[in-house]
């Protein structure tokens, strides 16, 4: 039987040296990942501190396989042939694949990463009620002294981890999807509803399940609804928000890990699953300050792409736009005492940071002030940029965080902003009918000039027009990030 | 109502360690600048990559005739472990970037 540790007091102790050693193993992981994720939150000791939590998991991993002792029958794992092949399968694609993405891709991988994990958990959950549903069989059977109901409490948690566990992976899937562009945004009216109905639904089959463990079936109708759930729950929320929803689901799966450690009494589980619930949700907060939203702004979602109702109609008959050549580009940034560059998404996919920092250097050459605005949300994760820049060698000092910028836009001559859209859209500081109203941006019409390079005409991940590309001081520059880019070095060089 | 108690009774350590992690996962990231917003989320999602250890327990507690636990274990096993070792790596390419400043 496996229930020893909901059973509490009543289990007898191994008192060997292999399961002290493993308490010690356990000690080292759970202390690491706190550690971990503390110096995780310096950039001094940032990259120190995932060393130190990947140290702490290998030790709990190893410590794991080669000490842990069932509390009952006392007996060592084996399949010992499985788990390793598992471990290499699985640590030879981690390590491809998180070698090979390129940094542009690093949020759908993240994504991806927490989906697998999820996974995981759900998977635990259902061999685990297969396991108690046959002891739950055999006590029935054998009318024996243990009632029903000490399965309940071990049952509730296999439930919760399967919901959430699945919840996370289908919903880390749909952001995945969406990230790389594999998944439109979709929504129907009364969406919300429905899906609050199918979670009520998934709750009612779980407290059901919890109070008769026998009824088998309802496990898998758990799993298909909370499947669907996660999709449904997901599929509205535009792109601009997926990495609010990446934090969200990155905690539940925490959660869903500290289900697994409720049912095997296992610590180190327990702490790095409630850490990173507890750390995830306050991240996922954080994220949401930043955008000026709340979380529930967010998942209820006044963004989804398909409804461009108020902000359609105001903005359809805004006029002409201007275009500027590459040459007069290039002409009034070298003759500009500074310039502000605004990356965003654009420059991401254009794989344009090296361009864009090698027109850096050659304007600063010329003596010309170049500095980067970055806001807090832009490209696909909070701090993408900063990410991406620091891969081009940008230095730090250079990089200004959005109130910086802000204060500096006034004495600036020229703003060139790459691919970023929403988060110079002045609609959110004017427009109390848009969705992003509310949103802080970066206040670039306070430049002098602004020239703005895109694809196209298209709207952003927001999907609503940008006021800020119709006014008189605004010019485009259409094109791809990065050939764009190379041709004004070129320009400038020229020069 | 009883038996609630009884299992609260039998299972405060756990409780105790919930409620205090709550506390430590807040206060541990609560200063951070959104410049690592993305890293630490990356770090925080190889941590609970720790789900691997009840994979592993799954998997070596099957018995060796019950193919659906080891199919699922097995399976299990796998995704844990591109989790944790994904993400540990995926987060030291992000931070290997800011540390060539000097």
């Amino acid at each position: 039987m496996s229930l020893a540790p909901l059973r509490g007091i009543g289990a007898n102790k191994i008192n060997t040296m292999g399961h002290n050693l493993l308490t010690i193993c356990y000690l080292i992981g759970s202390i690491t990942f706190i550690l971990g994720l503390k110096m995780l939150s310096n950039p001094a000791t940032a990259r120190k501190g995932n060393l130190v939590a990947a140290f702490g998991m290998t030790v709990a991993i190893l410590g794991t396989i080669f000490l842990y002792r069932n509390e009952e029958t006392h007996a060592h794992l084996h399949n010992f042939l499985w788990i390793f092949g598992g471990l290499l399968i699985g640590g030879i694609i981690g390590t491809l694949s998180a070698k090979k993405v390129k940094m542009t891709s690093m949020p759908e991988m993240v994504s991806l990463f927490n989906g697998m994990g999820g996974a995981c958990a759900a998977l635990i959950s259902l061999v685990e009620f297969n396991h108690i549903s046959k002891e739950v069989a055999a006590s029935e059977i054998s009318m024996s002294l243990i009632s029903i109901s000490v399965f309940r409490p071990t049952v509730l948690i296999i439930v919760i981890g399967l919901i959430i566990g699945s919840v996370s992976f289908a919903g880390s899937m749909i952001a995945w999807g969406k990230l790389n562009g594999k998944v439109k945004d979709y929504s129907f009216t009364g969406q919300n509803v429905f899906n609050l109905i199918l979670l009520a639904i998934a709750i009612g089959a779980a407290t059901y399940l919890v109070i008769d463990p026998t009824q088998t079936y309802l496990l898998y109708c758990i799993l298909g609804l909370a499947l669907v759930y996660g999709i449904l729950f997901v599929m509205p929320i535009g792109g601009a928000d997926m990495p609010v929803v990446i934090s969200l689901l990155n905690s539940f799966t925490g959660v869903a890990a500290a289900c697994g450690g409720f049912l095997y009494n296992n610590k180190v589980m327990l702490t790095g699953g409630i850490l990173v619930g507890a750390a995830g949700t306050l991240l996922t907060i954080l994220m949401c300050k930043a955008m000026n939203r709340s979380l529930v702004n967010v998942l209820v979602g006044s963004f989804g792409g398909s409804k461009n109702t108020a902000a359609g109609a105001g903005t359809t008959d805004q006029g002409t736009y201007k275009e500027i050549s590459l040459s007069d580009a290039a002409m009034v940034m070298s003759y500009a005492n500074k310039v502000m560059i605004v990356p965003g998404y654009g420059l991401a996919v254009a794989q344009a940071q090296h361009t864009c920092h090698e027109l850096e250097k050659i304007l600063t050459e010329k003596g010309v002030e170049v500095k980067y605005a970055i806001h807090p949300v832009a490209g696909r994760m909070p701090g993408h940029m900063n990410v991406l820049l620091a891969e081009a060698d940008v230095s730090y000092d250079v990089l200004l965080e959005m109130e910086q910028a802000n204060d500096e836009f006034k004495t600036t001559d020229v703003v060139l902003i790459l691919g970023a859209n929403d988060v110079v859209n002045p609609a959110a500081k004017n427009d109390p009918a848009s969705p992003i109203y509310g949103m802080p941006i970066l206040e670039v019409e306070q430049a002098k000039n602004v020239i703005v390079n895109k694809r196209s005409m298209k709207p952003g991940y927001a999907g609503i027009e940008n006021d800020l590309f119709f006014q008189p001081k605004t010019s485009m520059l259409f094109g791809d990030a990065k050939k764009v880019l190379q041709d004004l070095c070129a320009e400038v060089k020229a020069i | 109502m009883h038996s609630l108690l009884q299992w609260i009774t039998n299972n405060q350590q756990i409780i105790y360690i919930v409620i205090l992690m709550v506390f430590v996962g807040i206060e541990v990231i609560g200063r951070v600048p959104s410049v690592l917003h993305t890293p630490l989320m990356s770090g925080a999602n190889a941590i609970h990559g720790v789900v691997i250890i009840g994979a592993i327990i799954v998997m070596g507690k099957a018995e060796t005739d019950n193919y659906l636990a080891i199919t699922l274990g097995f399976l299990a096993v796998i995704l844990g472990t591109i989790n944790v070792v994904g993400g540990f790596v995926v987060t030291d390419r992000m931070l290997e970037m800011f540390k060539k400043k000097k």
